[in-house]
């Protein structure tokens, strides 16, 4: 959009207004993060976006951290504290005043209709995130097959999914998703 | 990645305490359930809260939980503000906040650096496009596992919510905020209104 900007607040009002509509947790957001960092921006390539997914699921933490890495690549150190802190201030203040205001008026029906109304919809996006995720990491059918895979089998089993993860990490270094 | 030691094994079980956590009791123990917690800290944050240091029960834990998923924004950042302002105020709040965070994001912005230094060469490119591949099958487990409960209750009106987010967003790559705010206020309209017919 801007370009003449200083990447680091197009990080800041980029992230903060996306947290507010962050329904259901930061996956619900990765549709919008890869549209804005891949093709609004071009902030990344579609293998980066990949790869700091790839990076923030193997890393400890909260599953938002993949913002520190957009911020990263865009700004360095400044960009990586300021994607995270846009991403989770707002929504972190936004809890804080309603939990307050929740506790002293507990009678209300409104927030279990609001929740029901949101499920669906936070469903939605995180089915939209994995669909775009696997367009940007699945180029070949073997690919593909792993995710189909590891899909099933955290979907049927308790496998703890760190395994499946050093598994696909395995079969990349061997060569065999290309 | 997963700690060395497992974050549930606490050996004696302390009895309930009545004493609040004060500010750097919040600041560890969130930084502990934030570095164990690989994949999804909720389960971890749940063990340590209820079962570990008992400041809370296991249906104020659900309550609480339940304010920070229905808010938009990461669910787990917003518990830890929520939490910790319980017991301390806003102080509370910046010291579980900057537990949960501070630790992961120094950790992932080493990751970030070494990744931008290195992320070249030949033999980390593919295990990361490996590591990737997996992940999204994680993700994808993730869709089927929460959208099971509407399929089974035949959530008609859920599904087709569901599904025209899914392709809004997903096949037709409209910006986020757009699509929110004219599917947010319609689901809480229909909700409501199917919530009125099965009462009357």
């Amino acid at each position: 959009m801007n370009s003449e900007a200083n990447p680091v607040w197009t990080l800041a009002w980029t992230f903060g207004l996306m947290s507010l509509f962050a329904v259901g947790g930061a996956n619900s957001a990765i549709p919008e993060m890869h549209r804005v960092a891949v093709d609004v921006q071009h902030w990344m390539t579609d293998k980066q976006f990949a790869d700091a997914f790839a990076i923030s699921q193997m890393s400890p933490g909260p599953n938002v951290l993949i913002v520190t890495l957009i911020g990263y690549s865009v700004a360095g150190v400044a960009g990586a504290l300021v994607a995270t802190l846009a991403m989770c201030v707002p929504t972190a203040v936004l809890a804080y005043y309603v939990s307050r205001l929740l506790t002293r008026s507990s009678h209300s029906r409104w927030p279990a209709i609001i929740q029901a109304a949101l499920v669906p919809l936070s469903i939605g996006l995180m089915g939209a995130s994995g669909l775009i995720l696997a367009l940007t990491s699945d180029r070949t059918w073997v690919a593909g097959l792993v995710t189909a895979a590891a899909a099933v089998l955290a979907f049927a089993t308790r496998i703890n999914p760190l395994w499946m993860l050093l598994a696909g990490g395995c079969l990349g270094f061997a060569g065999v998703i290309g | 990645m997963p700690t060395e030691s497992p974050p549930a094994a606490d050996p004696a079980p302390q009895p309930p305490t009545t004493t609040p956590p004060g500010l750097l009791a919040l600041f560890v123990a969130f930084a502990q359930v934030s570095l164990a917690g690989f994949g999804g800290v909720l389960v971890f944050a749940r063990r340590a809260i209820v079962d570990r240091h008992r400041w809370m029960t296991a249906d104020e834990f659900n309550e609480t939980y339940a304010l920070c998923h229905f808010l938009p924004g990461p669910n787990i950042v917003n518990l830890s503000v929520v939490f910790g302002s319980r017991f301390r105020g806003i102080p509370g709040s910046l010291a579980a906040f900057t537990g949960l965070l501070g630790p992961p994001v120094l950790i992932v912005t080493i990751l970030a650096a070494l990744y931008a230094r290195y992320g070249e060469i030949d033999a980390l490119r593919r295990i990361l496009a490996g590591v990737s591949c997996a992940a999204v099958g994680l993700l994808i487990s993730a869709v089927f596992r929460m959208a099971a409960p509407l399929v089974k209750r035949r959530d008609l009106v859920g599904l087709v919510v569901l599904a025209a987010v899914f392709v809004a967003i997903g096949l037709a790559r409209l910006p986020l905020q757009a699509v929110l705010l004219v599917a947010i206020p319609l689901s809480i309209a229909i909700t409501f209104a199917m919530r009125r017919r099965a009462l009357a």
